[in-house]
This record gives C-alpha cells, sequence and structure tokens, in this order.
C-alpha cells in the first residue's frame, strides 16, 4: 500500500519502524553515539532508534537538534528515514544536512505498529508500507 | 516554491555540496511556511556560535561546509572571552574546541563580532529584509528599526548567508506585521522594569504581535529590553509601540485589551541573597555601562560582579571600561553568562535582565533573581 504525503527531505529507504506519539527533542532527548533516546520519562526512553524508521509527531527544543541529527549519522546510528505528522524546521534542517529521508503529512491514517517494514520516499513524498 | 532557473541549479548540486545544501534548506523551510518564493537579503546574523550551546555536533556541521557567504555576515556570542577566558576559569578543551568554531565561521566570510547586539555595529536600514537569529536580534531589528526578518535557527540563518536569500513569507510580508493585541501600561516604568513586563507578557503572548501604550518614549536600551524579554519567554517577534515605533501608522488597532499592575512588575524585582552578579543579556551599550561606571565610582565591590558587552563597544569607551574595573568588577567580552560556563562554579546569580531570568536556570543550572541596573551595582558594592 501506498500513501502519498510530502516530500521534506530526499531520498529512499526502506526499514523496521520504531514509533512514538511524543514528539522528539534531538538536543538532550537522543545519545549522539548510540541513537538511544534518553529523555527522561519519554515513551521511548532506553529504546534505539538507529538504523529504523523513526515516526514521530514532530521535532520541539532546541535548533541544535539539526545538529545532533548530523552527528547520529556521521556515527552510523541515525534513522534511516524519519515520518512525521508535521515536520518542523528543526527536523527538516536535520534531516537535509544528513541526507536521511523525511515524509509528512501523510494523505492517510496509519495504525503503525514497531517492527513494521515500509519504504520511505522523501524525494516523491509517500511511504510504502510492505 | 517557486525557483529560478539559477535557483534550481544550485538545489542540483552544481555549485557544490554546502550550497546545495543551503538551497535544499531553504526550500524546504519554504514549503513548510508555505512561502512562494525566495527573496535577497541584506545582511544576516548567526546564532550557534557557542561550543557551549552546539557543541561537538554543531562543531563537525561547521567543518564540512566551504564556500563564503553572499551578504554581510554577522557572528553571536561564542562562549567565552577570547583575551580573558582563563579568568572566566574556561578549560583548555573547551578554548580549542571554541577556538576551532569561530575558525570555521571565519573561513566562510563570517564576522567574528561575537555579539547578540549587530544592531549597535550597523543598523539596517527601514524595509530591509533579512535572515537574523537571536531572537533579541530579530525583535529589535523588527520592531524598532522597522526591518524585516523572521526568527531564524542557527542552521537556517546560515543557510541564508550562503545563499544571499531567504524564503518570503511571515515577517517579510507586510499584512503579516499587523498588531493582535493592545498592551496598556498606565504608570511610567524605570528602565529595566520593561524587561520585566516582557518577561511576564511573553508566555500570555506566545507568537502573537502586541503594540503598546506607554506613559513616556522608551530610549533605545528600554526598547531592547523589552524585545528581549518578550522573545524570551514568548516566541514575540515583532512589536509596535503607539506614537514610537515606525510602522504603528500602517495597521488598525486590535480590539483585544491586556493591562498590566506596577505591582506585578515590582514583585518580578524583588530579590534576596546571592552569590554573583552577572549584568549584559542582551550585551550592554555605551550608555549602559556608561550607568554602571556612574554607579561604581570611588567603590570596590564586596560581591563578584561581572560585566557583559560586545568588543566593539568596549574598544569605542576604553575610559568607562577602566572605570568600572576600577571597583574590581570585570568587563568581558564575545561571550555572556548564559552561553559561557562562567556560572558553573556558583549557586545563585543576580541579574538586570528578563532574558537571563528565563535562560540562567535552563542552561547553567543556577537560581537566578533580578532587579534594576542600579539595584544589581548597589548590592555589589555591598549598600543593599
Amino acid at each position: 500500500m501506498k500513501i502519498r504525503g510530502r516530500g521534506i527531505s530526499g531520498g529512499e529507504a526502506e526499514g523496521e519502524v520504531i514509533f512514538t506519539t511524543q514528539p522528539i527533542s534531538f538536543l538532550g532527548g537522543v545519545d549522539p553515539k548510540s541513537g538511544v533516546i534518553i529523555e527522561r520519562g519519554h515513551e521511548l526512553e532506553g529504546e534505539n532508534i538507529a538504523n529504523k524508521v523513526f515516526v514521530f509527531p514532530c521535532g520541539k527544543g532546541s535548533t541544535v537538534g539539526s545538529y545532533v541529527i548530523y552527528q547520529l549519522k556521521l556515527n552510523g546510528v541515525s534513522p534511516i528515514a524519519m515520518i512525521n505528522e508535521v515536520t518542523e524546521p528543526i527536523v527538516a534542517v536535520g534531516a537535509i544536512i544528513s541526507e536521511i529521508p523525511v515524509v509528512d503529512k501523510l494523505e492517510k491514517e496509519v495504525k503503525w505498529k514497531n517492527g513494521m517494514k515500509v519504504r520511505v520516499n522523501g524525494t516523491e513524498g509517500y511511504v510504502e508500507i510492505l | 516554491m517557486y525557483l529560478t532557473k539559477e535557483e534550481e541549479r544550485i538545489y542540483e548540486g552544481e555549485f557544490g555540496e554546502t550550497l546545495e545544501k543551503a538551497m535544499r534548506i531553504l526550500v524546504s523551510l519554504g514549503e513548510i511556511y508555505e512561502a512562494s518564493h525566495l527573496i535577497p537579503i541584506s545582511s544576516a546574523h548567526i546564532s550557534g556560535a557557542s561550543y557551549k550551546t552546539i557543541g561537538d555536533a554543531g562543531l563537525l556541521y561547521l567543518s564540512s561546509l566551504s564556500g563564503k557567504v553572499k551578504v554581510k555576515s554577522t557572528l553571536n556570542p561564542v562562549g567565552m572571552d577570547r583575551e580573558r577566558w582563563r579568568e572566566m576559569k574556561i578549560s583548555n578543551e573547551f578554548y580549542e574546541k571554541q577556538k576551532e568554531i569561530i575558525e570555521c565561521y571565519k573561513k566562510l566570510g563570517i564576522e567574528d563580532v561575537c555579539s547578540c547586539t549587530p544592531y549597535y555595529l550597523q543598523k539596517p536600514k527601514y524595509g530591509d529584509h533579512l535572515a537574523w537569529s537571536e531572537s533579541n536580534a530579530v525583535i529589535y531589528a523588527n520592531s524598532v528599526l522597522g526591518a524585516r526578518t523572521n526568527r531564524e535557527g542557527a542552521p537556517g540563518a546560515l543557510a541564508s548567508a550562503l545563499i544571499g536569500k531567504t524564503p518570503f513569507y511571515g515577517m517579510h510580508k507586510e499584512e503579516e506585521r499587523a498588531p493582535e493585541v493592545q498592551i496598556v501600561v498606565k504608570e511610567e516604568l524605570e528602565e529595566e522594569e520593561y524587561g520585566a513586563l516582557g518577561h511576564l507578557l511573553g508566555e500570555t503572548l506566545r507568537d502573537s504581535i502586541p503594540v503598546f501604550s506607554f506613559k513616556k518614549r522608551l530610549n533605545e536600551d528600554e526598547m531592547k529590553k523589552l524585545g528581549a524579554s518578550l522573545a524570551a519567554t514568548g516566541a514575540v517577534q515583532l512589536f509596535h509601540i503607539k506614537g514610537q515605533t515606525p510602522e504603528i501608522s500602517l495597521h488598525p488597532e486590535p480590539k483585544e485589551r491586556i493591562e498590566i499592575e506596577r505591582e506585578d512588575i515590582e514583585k518580578l524585582m524583588e530579590f534576596s541573597e546571592v552569590e554573583v552578579i552577572a549584568l549584559g543579556c542582551p550585551h550592554l551599550s555605551e550608555r549602559e555601562l556608561y550607568r554602571v561606571a556612574e554607579l561604581l565610582e570611588g567603590k570596590k565591590i564586596k560581591k563578584e560582579l561581572w560585566v557583559c558587552t560586545s568588543r566593539f563597544i568596549k574598544n569605542g569607551c576604553r575610559d568607562v571600561i577602566k572605570k568600572i574595573e576600577r571597583s574590581g568588577a570585570k568587563v568581558i567580552c564575545d561571550t555572556c553568562m548564559v552561553v559561557s560556563p562562567l556560572l558553573e562554579n556558583y549557586d545563585s546569580v543576580l541579574v538586570e535582565s528578563g532574558k537571563a531570568l528565563k535562560y540562567v536556570p535552563s542552561m547553567c543550572k543556577v537560581d537566578v533573581q533580578m532587579t534594576t541596573l542600579e539595584n544589581c551595582v548597589k548590592y555589589a558594592v555591598g549598600e543593599l
């Protein structure tokens, strides 16, 4: 099943979903060395987003978060793609400089489950459930 | 968003990776905010300069860039005074990393003024389009000078500097600059109380545009303090003042009205015992340095007093700086109490700024209280 959305950052990637309904602050919320969520009390605290398709509503917090996404990428522990309800500038900028595909504003609601397989195409702006 | 042929070629990477990424950032921001096209800017001001705030992540990104900025671009404060960093107890490692960050920016052609008050160095003209980050500079340029800039994040402002353009949305459009709520203050306030007023209002206003009715005309320092605080506790990018700011006649008066009691402001300015006093968030103007010097004349400090300003202001009034330092107070440049590790070794600080009052607890993990500049100095010399 292919669902159209808005392409925010180009490229294509395929992988397993890790999913949260809570916004994410990359600065202080994600460990740049491991990709583990370290924000206290976050529903994904202790989980690792490395090499997953990271599905979350939007970013929050400091704009330095963009640089943390870049650091995750250089360390080889960034998500391979991201899907948002609405992408805000922190995540958009971080994804572009790190060449991570991002799609937001999907036309259909998806029942996200951790581990489901998807393909994200940020150039054309769609997500495919595999 | 519409792109010209040349912009498309940059987007496709014909002019190298740095410009390609910068263009992709601008296009993405433009799409998010539904901009129609890019417009040329006359200057950029870039935050994200302190090693304390951007860390290794920022340094890694900055070192990957090449080329030169297309417009006059200035840098925000860094994490230390470049000459007196040892007196600030900055570690060698921090010093080295900070120097690397400054070098990265300089290589791109960005002027290392290391100040949050670039409007004291060169005032943008009425109607100029800018891409400025640093929220106090944004609100000052929009409100006091009538220039036009959105509240850019650090990488967005940097991308705009490299391309020389910014997406056309928000504050760049006249129709989005109209006041939305009236703020009535019935009594005249003292200088720093305008900062306290901004601090109190920011949370309520969030990102809406206020128009103020005051009992008197505000001086530039008062408008600076008011704006800095509004932009710290809120996301306000622009304010108007009846009978004073340049765009006031362009827009109709809003219906919604908030009245502010002097009592609330005075309550915010009460303070008790603190360990150290720090002034200059935003960086002090020459006039404010004179005020500090006058209050310190012939006196010695009993508690540590740090005074933050820009190097270009300091170099222009060395006699005043000498007067201040004769008391034992220290005047530092290039940095401030918020973006440097200066307050790391203290538990409590007294400031004259509604902006520092907001940021010090989270950025420095130190208890903070606010009062007037006069009370700060009097407390430092043991008169209060």
